[in-house]
């Protein structure tokens, strides 16, 4: 078997006194969903900020295919395909799709000093991703802000893919949206697994992992409390897990079993 | 039978006209034009829609419109420059200190001038992005600074005087001072009052000798600035490093190097104004530049954009800039006290905020 596209292992990292993660291990290969799950405070933020570059751990392995990896900062992480899309800090409301779209990335054309943007290129690029995503409005120049919070975060996952991504690291990305929504991000995500990228889809809805993920991997306080193919967990268990067992079994059935 | 074209889409929504115009950020700065222009057709002499007349509303204009496309462009980026007035002093001063006192040639005393204007203005922006201070704040600090220091200076320079004098006559013949002063295309001037096509003066010589060198530089910097701002990628960091800078570092744009260009970009536009007027008046004083940094920043906002940032154009701001000439000089070709500029002023300024909030809106389907 390949080696897998991010391997890591015993990852630790403190901020000055704070222990923020204290021996993390977790892969994901080709053609995976895995699905970091964990509390408020489990360490899933810092982890994912140390896997895209902008924290470096203290100590620990981290490979990418099997090579050993330090990125120095979020640009080298994306340079080796490990692109991040973050909640709601994915795009600019104020400019168009376009624009967006190739945001950093921007192709040029023409000969310096007259190099600029190929727009007529970004606009039909853009065009096509939307259309593959299925977004009724197709004019590329019309304003992020004017999208749907799901249609936002299609685009920002079609653009990382679009941009050579290997590995994507979703963070909370149906979190904020509606149900439909929901669904039309989580079959996204799944196209793009099909397409052979490995996806770290970042949740605390369980259900929502449950529906896409092949792999489990709950965080508790810094630490890695087990990983779990689907076919060995079923969902209550691993939402007992992921809210540290005991106190929301109890809370469960004061509820009457509801949360 | 039509043949498919195939960079048509069938399902793409043909934007209405209005949405379109409605996206474009200088349109309140070309209906307050529209407003000015037909007021000024009712209310005052013609004289001041001859050539003479419009060369004389252009050149405050100009001056106005090279520091409002500047700031238009740092507010675009999501800061502010208060101490631009301030600098055009300053460097203007600076000028004066290397031509007479000091005696350096004026083809190096201009570069010096431009450069030591872009050193305050990379101060200016690395004191933001460090202390992460709001702008408003730390060039407020600036504007009180380099209005005292060219006090302090000119006083230093001349020994008690408020005045520099002598800049002219160091200038010289060099053909460096018809870059900053005096009128272009004269050439053309004369042959188009030859021929009888402008106004002239029973000697033959036109009424109007030529354009203005400063409104040559307003519109050659206008039409930079948004070719930067549109198609380029500077420009497109730009727009993202004011409308979001965190989401724009996320996507690998290096936003606290496009904003201190950009403070960079503002003080040497201050020094390019203070190099027009000084090399204008042969003399620069302490004064100079006062309360342009409120001026640039309406005219920038009447163009269209927003204190937030992320959203504006320079044409906006170009066009900002003429209304305010217009209507400072227009006023005197009134029956009306010319005073009432101010009040013109600060209304122009609240219904463009008001009309640019409900824009922005729109644009973003924000509700």
């Amino acid at each position: 078997m390949a080696a897998p596209l991010i391997e890591v292992r015993n990852i630790i990292k403190h901020f000055g006194s704070v222990i923020a993660l204290s021996g993390v291990s977790m892969k994901v290969s080709s053609g995976e969903v895995l699905c970091l799950l964990g509390d408020n405070g489990a360490g899933k933020s810092t982890l994912i900020k140390t896997l895209s570059g902008v924290h470096q751990p203290t100590t620990g392995d981290f490979e990418v295919e099997g090579r050993a990896v330090r990125f120095a900062s979020p640009r080298q992480a994306l340079d080796a395909g490990i692109a991040t899309v973050f909640q709601d800090l994915a795009m600019i409301p104020l400019m168009s799709v376009t624009r967006n779209f190739f945001l950093g990335r921007e192709p040029v054309t023409g000969m310096w000093p007259f190099t600029h943007i190929d727009m007529g290129f970004c606009d039909r690029v853009t065009r096509e991703e939307m259309k593959k995503i299925g977004i009724d409005v197709r004019d590329p120049h019309q304003a992020v802000g004017t999208l749907s919070g799901g249609e936002r975060q299609c685009i920002a996952i079609a653009r990382a893919v679009y941009f050579g991504a290997k590995v994507l690291i979703l963070d909370e990305p149906t979190s904020a949206l509606g149900v439909a929504q929901t669904s039309m991000v989580l079959k996204y995500i799944d196209q793009v697994r099909k397409k052979g990228l490995g996806v770290i889809f970042i949740t605390h809805n369980v259900r929502h992992a449950y529906a896409v993920g092949n792999t489990f991997t709950v965080l508790n306080r810094g630490k890695t409390l087990g990983t779990y193919a689907k076919s060995e967990i079923a969902m209550d268990e691993l939402q007992n897990l992921m809210a540290g067992g005991k106190e929301l079994a109890t809370v469960s059935d004061e509820l009457g079993g509801t949360v | 039978m039509t043949t498919p074209n195939p960079m048509q889409d069938e399902r793409l929504q043909k934007a209405s006209l209005v949405t379109v115009l409605m996206r474009r950020p200088e349109l309140g700065a070309i209906a307050g034009l529209l407003v000015v222009v037909i007021f000024f057709a009712f209310t005052a002499n013609p004289a001041m829609f001859s050539l003479s007349g419009i060369m004389t509303i252009l050149n405050p204009a100009a001056q106005l419109g090279i520091l409002a496309v500047a700031v238009a462009l740092l507010m675009i980026g999501g800061e502010f420059d208060l101490s631009v007035g301030s600098l055009v002093a300053f460097t203007g001063l600076l000028l004066g200190v290397f031509l007479v006192p000091m005696g350096i040639p004026i083809a190096l005393s201009i570069p010096l001038t431009l450069l030591a204007a872009a050193v305050l203005g990379a101060i200016n922006g690395q004191l933001v992005i460090r202390t992460r201070l709001p702008s408003f704040i730390v060039t407020l600090a600036g504007f009180f600074i380099f209005r005292g220091l060219s006090l302090v200076g000119l006083k230093w320079a001349t020994g008690g005087s408020t005045q520099l004098r002598g800049i002219r006559e160091a200038g010289g013949d060099s053909f460096l001072v018809g870059l900053f002063s005096g009128n272009a295309f004269s050439g053309l001037f004369a042959w188009l009052a030859s021929v009888g096509l402008i106004d002239k003066f029973p000697n033959g010589t036109p009424k109007v000798t030529g354009i203005p060198v400063s409104v040559i530089w307003f519109v050659a910097i206008t039409a930079l600035a948004t070719w930067i701002l549109l198609r380029t990628r500077v420009g497109n960091w730009i727009f993202a490093a004011g409308g979001d800078a965190n989401a724009a570092r996320n996507s690998g744009v290096p936003v606290d190097r496009v904003k201190t260009g950009l403070f960079m970009v503002t003080a040497m536009a201050a020094a390019l104004v203070a190099l027009l007027t000084v090399f204008d008046a042969g003399s620069t004083d302490a004064r100079r530049g006062v309360q342009k940094e409120f001026e640039a920043i309406i005219a920038a906002v009447i163009g269209g954009c927003l204190l937030t940032g992320g959203y504006g154009s320079a044409i906006g701001a170009a066009i900002g800039a003429v209304i305010f000439g217009m209507v400072s000089i227009g006023l005197t070709y009134t029956s009306f006290d010319s005073d009432w500029f101010l009040v013109f002023l600060g209304g122009m300024l609240l219904v463009a905020v008001l009309f640019n909030n409900y824009v922005r809106k729109k644009v973003t389907g924000e509700r």
